[in-house]
C-alpha cells in the first residue's frame, strides 16, 4: 500500500507541459431542447488518471459521461480520446466501458455470464473468456458467486459484479456513474479504497461522476467541480480545498467561513482586508486581488483557533466574540462564535485530549484567532 | 394501583380481546379465499359436471333431448339404474368419425398460426408503446383497449364489409390500380387469420407491454456499452426479458382462439373446419346434446395443457419477482 501511495504522489502529468492529454473535451456544448446541460466546456484528462466530475444534480456531470460513452452526442464541440475524434462512433464501438449507477446487470444471466458478455461480443476464444472471467471474479472476490443471478446478491456484491463486468474488456477508459451511490456509508468507505487499488492495479484511466465531495476527495487525482454545465475549477483535492478558485468552489467543498471586505492595502502576496464590521484581516494569500477591490476572505473552520483568553500571538488575526453554539462530534468540536457585528464564525478543534480541563460553554466570551497564511482571498 | 395490579389488568385485557380479534381475522381471511372458490364451484365446476354427465347420455326425442335425466323421482334404486345407463359411446363415436379429429387439428393449427401472427404484429406495437414518452403511454393504452367498447360481433361483421369481393379493401386496391381483379379473401383461412389477429391483438399487446415497460432501458445501454450492436442487444437482452409477456400473450390468444366460433363462422365460410363451429352445428343444427357435450369436454381437456403451462409460467414469473 505504501508504494502505491508514493506512486500516487509522484503522478502529476497535468503539471508537465510536455504531457499529452488522453481525453479532451473541446468547447463542448450539449442542449436538450431549451435546456443547456453542458455549456462550452473544455477539459483535459490524462492517461492513468483517476478523474472525478463533482457537482450537484443537474450540473451536467452525467451528461459529460454519457457523451464520452456515446449515448449522447455533443450539440457542438469535440471530444477526443487518444487523439481520435469520437463524434459519430456508436457506443458499441468505443474503447470505453461504463459502470452504471443502477449497475444495469442483466437479470436473466448469471454473474459469470454478465462478466463474459462484453468478451463474447469481442469474439474472444472460449477458453480465454473463461480465464478472464475467473480472473475478474477473483479480482472482486466473488469466485463462489459465479453461478448466481443478480437478484440473489446483496447490493455490495452487485456493485462488484458491475465493476468486474465493466473492466473485463480492459477498456482504455472506465467511466463510473455514481459507483458507490447505492451503498451504505461503511461499505462505501471500504469500496473507495478498493476502487483506488483496482485502478492502480489495472493501470486504467478512471472518470468518475459523483455528487459526494468526500468520495471525490478520497479517490481522485484531480477533481473538476461543475456548476450549471460549466467547469468551476479543475485541481487536485488539496488545491480544491486549500486554494479554491471561487466562492462557489469554497462553499461547495467542505465548510468555510467567508468575510466580505475591501482590499485596504497590498504588497507582494500579502494584503490587508478591512471588513464592513471594522475587522481588519492580514493575509498572505491575496492572489490577484487589487487594492480597493471588493473581495471575500475565506477560511476553513479547522484553521481557526478558539480560546477563552486573548491569544498573545502578535502575527495572528484576532477577534472577540461569544460562543453561540457548540456541536460535539466526538473526534472534534465545532464552535459557532458570534462576533460583535453578528456574523457567526465556525471554528472546529480536534479533541486530542479526552476531557478538556477548560471547556468553553454556551454564551462564554471567546477569542478566535488565525495565522495570516490560514485563509485565501477570493475575487470571484 | 400497584405494579402487579397493572400487569394483571393489562393481562386480562389482552386475554379478553385478542382471541376474539384473532378469530374474526381468521374468519375474514378464510372468507376472502372462499368467495373465489364458490365462484369457481358454481360457475365452472357445476356446469362442467352437468356437461360431462350429458356427454355420457344418449340422444332422445324428448325435452331435454337426451336420456337418462337424473333424478330421485323413483327413489335411490331408480337413481342407480339411471346412472347405469350412462356410457362412453359418444366419445367412441368421436373417434370413429374423422370429422372431429380433423376439426380439432385444424382448430389447433389455425389458432397456432393466428397466435404467431398476433405476436408478430403485437410485439412491435407493445415495444413502441413501452418506449413512447411516459406522458403518451396512457393514451396509447386507451387506444388499444378502445375497440372493447364496441360489440365484438359488430366488429367481426364490419370485417365482412371490408374483406368481401366488392368490399372496402378491394374497392381501394382496384381504384388505386394495384390489382385489376378483386381479391378473394372472405371465406378463406386468410380472413380467419385477419379476424383472430384483429380481435385478440389487445390480449397480446397488454402482457407484452407490461413486460417491456418494466424493463430498465439502461440494460440496453449497458449491452451497447459492452460492444453489442442494437439489433443484437434486442435478441440478447430485450427479448429474453420479455418472454414472460410473450408466453402470457400467446396463451391468452391461443386458448380462446382454439374454441373460436364467431370468427370462423362469419369470416371463414362454410368449408372451414373448426371445433367451435362443429360444436355449434352438433348442438343447434343436429340437436345432439350428448355428442356436442363430448366435443366440449375433449376441447376442454385439450386446452388444459396450455392453461397449465400458462399457470406455471405465471407462478415462476411471480417467484422471480419481476
Amino acid at each position: 500500500m505504501k508504494s502505491l501511495g508514493s506512486i500516487r504522489r509522484s503522478f502529476a502529468p497535468w503539471s508537465d507541459p510536455a504531457a499529452k492529454p488522453y481525453i479532451v473535451f473541446e468547447n463542448v456544448t450539449k442542449r436538450f431542447g431549451d435546456f443547456t446541460a453542458v455549456n462550452d466546456l473544455s477539459l483535459s484528462i490524462f492517461e492513468r488518471e483517476f478523474f472525478a466530475l463533482l457537482g450537484a444534480s443537474g450540473c451536467g456531470k452525467s451528461t459529460l459521461l454519457r457523451m464520452l460513452a456515446g449515448f449522447d452526442e455533443p450539440t457542438s464541440g469535440r471530444i477526443l480520446l487518444d487523439g481520435q475524434d469520437l463524434r459519430g462512433i456508436p457506443p458499441y464501438k468505443r474503447p470505453v466501458n461504463m459502470m452504471f449507477q443502477s449497475y444495469a446487470l442483466f437479470p436473466h444471466m448469471t454473474v459469470e455470464n454478465n462478466i463474459a458478455f462484453g468478451l463474447k461480443q469481442e469474439g474472444m476464444a472460449k477458453s480465454d473468456i473463461e480465464k478472464r472471467v475467473a480472473e475478474m471474479l477473483k479480482l472482486v472476490k466473488l469466485e463462489q458467486f459465479a453461478k448466481r443471478k443478480p437478484h440473489q446478491l446483496s447490493g455490495g456484491q452487485r456493485q462488484r459484479v458491475a465493476l468486474a463486468r465493466s473492466v473485463a474488456k480492459r477498456p482504455k477508459v472506465l467511466l463510473l456513474d455514481e459507483p458507490l451511490g447505492a451503498l451504505d456509508k461503511k461499505l462505501r468507505e471500504e469500496t473507495q479504497f478498493e476502487l483506488m487499488d483496482l485502478q492502480q492495479e489495472l493501470g486504467l484511466t478512471f472518470v468518475v461522476v459523483t455528487h459526494d465531495q468526500e468520495e471525490a476527495m478520497t479517490m481522485a487525482d484531480r477533481i473538476a467541480i461543475l456548476d450549471k454545465g460549466e467547469v468551476m475549477q479543475v485541481a487536485t483535492p488539496t488545491e480544491v480545498y486549500e486554494a479554491p478558485a471561487s466562492r462557489f468552489v469554497a462553499g461547495f467543498v467542505g465548510n468555510v467561513n467567508m468575510f466580505e471586505g475591501k482590499v485596504a492595502s497590498r504588497d507582494a502576496g500579502s494584503a490587508r482586508i478591512s471588513g464592513g464590521n471594522g475587522l481588519t484581516i492580514k493575509t498572505e494569500n491575496a492572489g490577484d486581488a487589487s487594492a480597493g477591490s471588493d473581495v471575500v476572505f475565506a477560511i476553513r473552520p479547522e484553521k481557526i483557533k478558539v480560546s477563552s483568553k486573548k491569544p498573545t500571538d502578535a502575527e495572528a488575526n484576532v477577534a472577540e466574540g461569544e460562543i453561540y453554539d457548540i456541536a460535539y462530534l466526538g473526534d472534534m468540536t465545532v464552535y459557532h462564535v458570534r462576533l460583535a457585528d453578528g456574523q457567526v464564525v465556525k471554528a472546529s478543534s480536534l479533541n486530542a485530549v479526552r476531557i478538556s480541563e477548560d471547556p468553553l460553554s454556551w454564551n462564554d466570551r471567546a477569542w478566535i484567532s488565525f495565522r495570516p497564511d490560514a485563509g485565501v482571498v477570493l475575487t470571484r | 394501583m400497584t405494579d402487579t395490579a397493572i400487569v394483571a389488568s393489562s393481562a386480562t385485557e389482552y386475554a379478553g380481546r385478542s382471541p376474539l380479534a384473532r378469530a374474526s381475522n381468521a374468519f375474514v381471511s378464510r372468507l376472502v379465499i372462499i368467495v373465489p372458490y364458490l365462484w369457481l364451484l358454481f360457475f365452472f365446476l357445476v356446469p362442467f359436471i352437468i356437461v360431462f354427465k350429458i356427454s355420457l347420455s344418449q340422444t332422445a326425442i324428448a325435452m331435454p333431448p337426451y336420456m337418462p335425466v337424473l333424478g330421485f323421482g323413483e327413489g335411490l334404486s331408480g337413481f342407480w339404474g339411471q346412472l347405469k345407463q350412462l356410457s362412453i359411446d359418444n366419445y367412441l363415436w368421436l373417434t370413429e368419425d374423422a370429422l372431429y379429429f380433423n376439426a380439432y387439428v385444424s382448430s389447433v393449427v389455425i389458432a397456432g398460426i393466428s397466435t404467431i401472427l398476433t405476436l408478430l404484429v403485437g410485439y412491435p406495437i407493445a415495444y413502441g408503446m413501452a418506449r413512447a414518452p411516459a406522458t403518451l403511454r396512457p393514451t396509447l393504452l386507451m387506444l388499444v383497449i378502445l375497440p372493447f367498447w364496441t360489440s365484438f360481433l359488430i366488429r367481426v361483421y364490419a370485417w365482412i364489409g371490408i374483406l368481401k369481393p366488392e368490399g372496402l379493401l378491394n374497392q381501394f386496391l382496384l381504384a388505386t390500380g394495384i390489382i385489376d381483379q378483386p381479391l378473394i379473401i372472405l371465406n378463406t383461412h386468410t380472413a380467419i387469420f385477419i379476424g383472430i389477429v384483429y380481435s385478440y391483438l389487445p390480449f397480446m399487446i397488454l402482457p407484452l407491454y407490461s413486460a417491456l415497460e418494466k424493463m430498465d432501458f439502461s440494460l440496453i445501454e449497458a449491452a451497447q456499452d459492452l460492444g453489442c450492436p442494437p439489433i443484437s442487444a434486442f435478441w440478447k437482452i430485450t427479448f429474453p426479458l420479455s418472454i414472460p409477456g410473450v408466453v402470457a400473450g400467446c396463451l391468452l390468444v391461443f386458448i380462446p382462439a382454439v374454441g373460436e366460433f364467431v370468427i370462423p363462422d362469419l369470416l371463414g365460410g362454410s368449408q372451414t373446419l373448426m371445433i367451435g363451429k362443429t360444436l355449434w352445428n352438433e348442438f343447434f343444427a343436429n340437436r345432439d346434446w350428448p355428442v356436442s357435450s363430448a366435443v366440449a369436454v375433449i376441447l376442454l381437456l385439450l386446452l388444459v395443457v396450455p392453461i397449465m403451462i400458462f399457470q406455471h409460467a405465471q407462478a415462476r414469473a411471480q417467484e422471480q419477482g419481476r
